[in-house]
């Protein structure tokens, strides 16, 4: 999400990097005794600071309340170590989690279709516009992401709220008597969704409208294709891959969520990221929340895993890139 | 260069033509969309009236002298600045000399590190936030100030490395290997050779590390220590209470920082580039 978005990364694209490393070797370079040019250990040293950081931060606390899940829940913040099943046990059969569950999963895969309908648009638009200032268009499409989350969520209070533009614009034409209530309920909340997703979608779609071959599309034409069949034909089924990730990434987005259903959102609108909030702070149940944490945790990481079985990592690497 | 919708042909255009009008129509929702919100807060910011909504009674300073007057958002914003900064020059830091290895090395396990290294941006905050709190539960340790940073520095790092990562791809290791077989130090061919050449995506990757840790919410909330309020969650804590047109001039002043501070580095940015043209076009010609 940075300013080029025709970035490509080239994660695992070391082409002829052995060659290269044979020749490293051949340089004759003042380097530790014993170890060679592009020495892995060098390597190592390089990536220890970032490791250290996944481990204490990333795998570690996984593991860990991988483990909490097991503990026996006493009392409010106090936990034994006896093993038990009882936080499965909890989770499987009551109803209340399998709602929050499939409410998070059912307002994350609105969000994440409602994101790429109407993102679709203005990212063909940028990319085939012909307008000299397109760099402008791109820009205004990564300021939001400079802008703090917390007001991009709480500004639509002044839209949707009861003296939000809305409202008051109603009421003073006279079309409504009484403010129509449009906050704190899931449509406010998909709505805060969509407004924080939108330019996630939108440069993922860009990036991958971006390397398609325009010839493909000048040749699908001249072959006798209207702009419609050309667009069916070539242009839609190039930009998939970005579609995709775009996809994945707003829905993973979206169920992990919690600011903005706190704001926007009544309490019945909570997600699932709320729920392990609350289980976890209000209720200091720290089984339960771990369990519940581990829970979202597989869920999303399943349908990251399908995704990647069949698109692979690299497109969501150049979505966050660029 | 071919556009697809300059494409001439009778009466099949019609129906192209409707269908740009539509796409561009959509566009331009969008983009309201995107805006209407911020515009509104901050027109509001200014607003007289005693409440934080509309209509309009008048223009009116007081919120923002109210602002500055509040003792606890200032010492919520010097927190979140400090935090920001000192998460920008390490996660910068970190994240170059990783995409470094990455791009430059073989190793065993790099596939596996470079899918890791990513992580942090896709797992869910709350996630993340919790499992630091079990994680420091299970060992009996407190929150403390520096976990915050670093684990803020950890969310910042997979942006950098993507950043930093797709420039050192573009420099040629010969730059580098060149200055090592002249008798260069490995770090100081770096300092030399790579870092100048990295520099845009430096400034790039230290920005937007800034902006993720002053923007940051969610782990925060988990992560603080208690007394500790950063921005985001000091608008939060104030928005519980009740929507006071005081928060609109914080979201006022939050823009004009974290929208002035990128573009301002961006200009710096450009005037570097171009100090540094002759070097450029050198690089881009290969």
């Amino acid at each position: 999400m940075k300013i080029s978005p025709t970035i490509t990364v080239a994660a695992g694209l070391s082409t002829g990097a052995d060659k290269r490393h044979e020749d490293g070797q051949m340089l004759r370079v003042r380097t530790t005794k014993g170890w060679t040019l592009y020495d892995p250990r060098l390597a190592w040293m390089l990536v220890a600071p970032v490791l250290l950081l996944l481990i204490i931060f990333l795998v570690l606390p996984i593991a860990v309340m991988a483990v909490y899940t097991f503990f026996t829940f006493v009392t409010a913040g106090v936990e034994t170590g006896t093993l038990t099943t009882a936080n499965w046990h909890e989770f499987l059969t009551d109803s209340y989690y399998h709602g929050f569950l499939w409410k998070t999963l059912r307002v994350a895969a609105m969000t994440a279709l409602l994101c790429g309908v109407l993102g679709y648009f203005p990212a063909y638009f940028i990319w085939a516009t012909t307008f000299k200032h397109k760099w402008l268009l791109l820009l205004l499409l990564i300021v939001p992401f400079w802008i703090s989350f917390t007001i991009r969520t709480f500004s639509w209070i002044n839209i949707l709220g009861e003296q939000g533009v809305i409202n008051v614009a109603l009421l003073k034409m006279g079309i409504i008597s009484e403010p129509l209530p449009m906050l704190y309920n899931e449509g406010a909340v998909i709505v805060g969704l969509l407004h924080f997703l939108l330019p996630y979608m939108i440069l993922n779609v860009y990036v991958s409208l971006e390397s398609i071959d325009r010839t493909l599309i000048s040749a699908a034409r001249s072959m006798g294709c209207t702009s419609a069949q050309a667009f069916r034909e070539v242009t839609l089924p190039l930009s998939l891959p970005g579609l995709a990730a775009g996809l994945l990434l707003c829905f993973v987005l979206a169920a992990g969520s919690y600011v903005t259903p706190q704001l926007l959102g009544s309490g019945r609108d909570a997600l699932f990221g709320n729920l392990i909030s609350d289980t976890i702070m209000e209720q200091l149940n720290w089984p339960m929340g771990a369990t519940l944490s581990i829970v979202l945790f597989v869920v999303l990481g399943f349908f990251a895993a399908i995704y990647t079985r069949y698109m692979g990592m690299s497109q969501i690497v150049k979505g966050l890139g660029g | 260069m071919m556009k697809p919708r300059q494409m001439k042909a009778g009466r099949r255009n019609k129906e192209g033509r409707w269908a740009w009008r539509l796409t561009g129509f959509v566009t331009l929702c969008v983009y309201v969309f995107m805006f209407a919100p911020i515009m509104a807060t901050v027109i509001l910011s200014f607003n007289a009236s005693m409440f934080g909504g509309f209509p309009i009674t008048g223009f009116s300073l007081q919120w923002y002298g109210k602002l500055m007057a509040n003792e606890a958002v200032l010492a919520a914003f010097r927190t979140s600045l400090w935090i920001a900064l000192v998460t920008a020059i390490a996660a910068t830091a970190i994240g170059v000399v990783t995409a470094f290895a990455i791009v430059r090395f073989e190793f065993p396990g790099k596939q596996t590190l470079s899918t890791l290294v990513i992580l942090p941006a896709l797992v869910p905050e709350t996630i993340l936030g919790v499992g630091l709190l079990v994680l420091i539960k299970a060992v009996d340790q407190p929150r403390t100030l520096l976990l915050l940073v670093l684990g803020h520095i950890l969310l910042a790092v997979p942006y950098v490395v993507l950043i930093a990562q797709a420039r050192m791809v573009g420099i040629r290791r010969v730059y580098e290997e060149a200055a090592l077989s002249l008798g260069a130090s490995r770090f100081s061919s770096f300092r030399e050779i790579t870092l100048p050449l990295l520099v845009p995506a430096v400034v790039a990757g230290a920005m937007l590390a800034f902006t993720i840790s002053f923007d940051n919410t969610s782990a925060s909330l988990f992560w603080r220590p208690a007394g500790v309020e950063t921005m985001p969650t000091q608008i939060l804590s104030m928005l519980k209470i009740s929507i006071s047109p005081e928060i609109n001039a914080l979201g006022t002043v939050m823009i004009l920082v974290t929208v002035g501070i990128p573009l301002l580095g961006g200009l710096i940015m450009q005037s570097l580039t171009k100090l540094s043209r002759r070097g450029e076009t050198r690089e881009e010609v290969q």
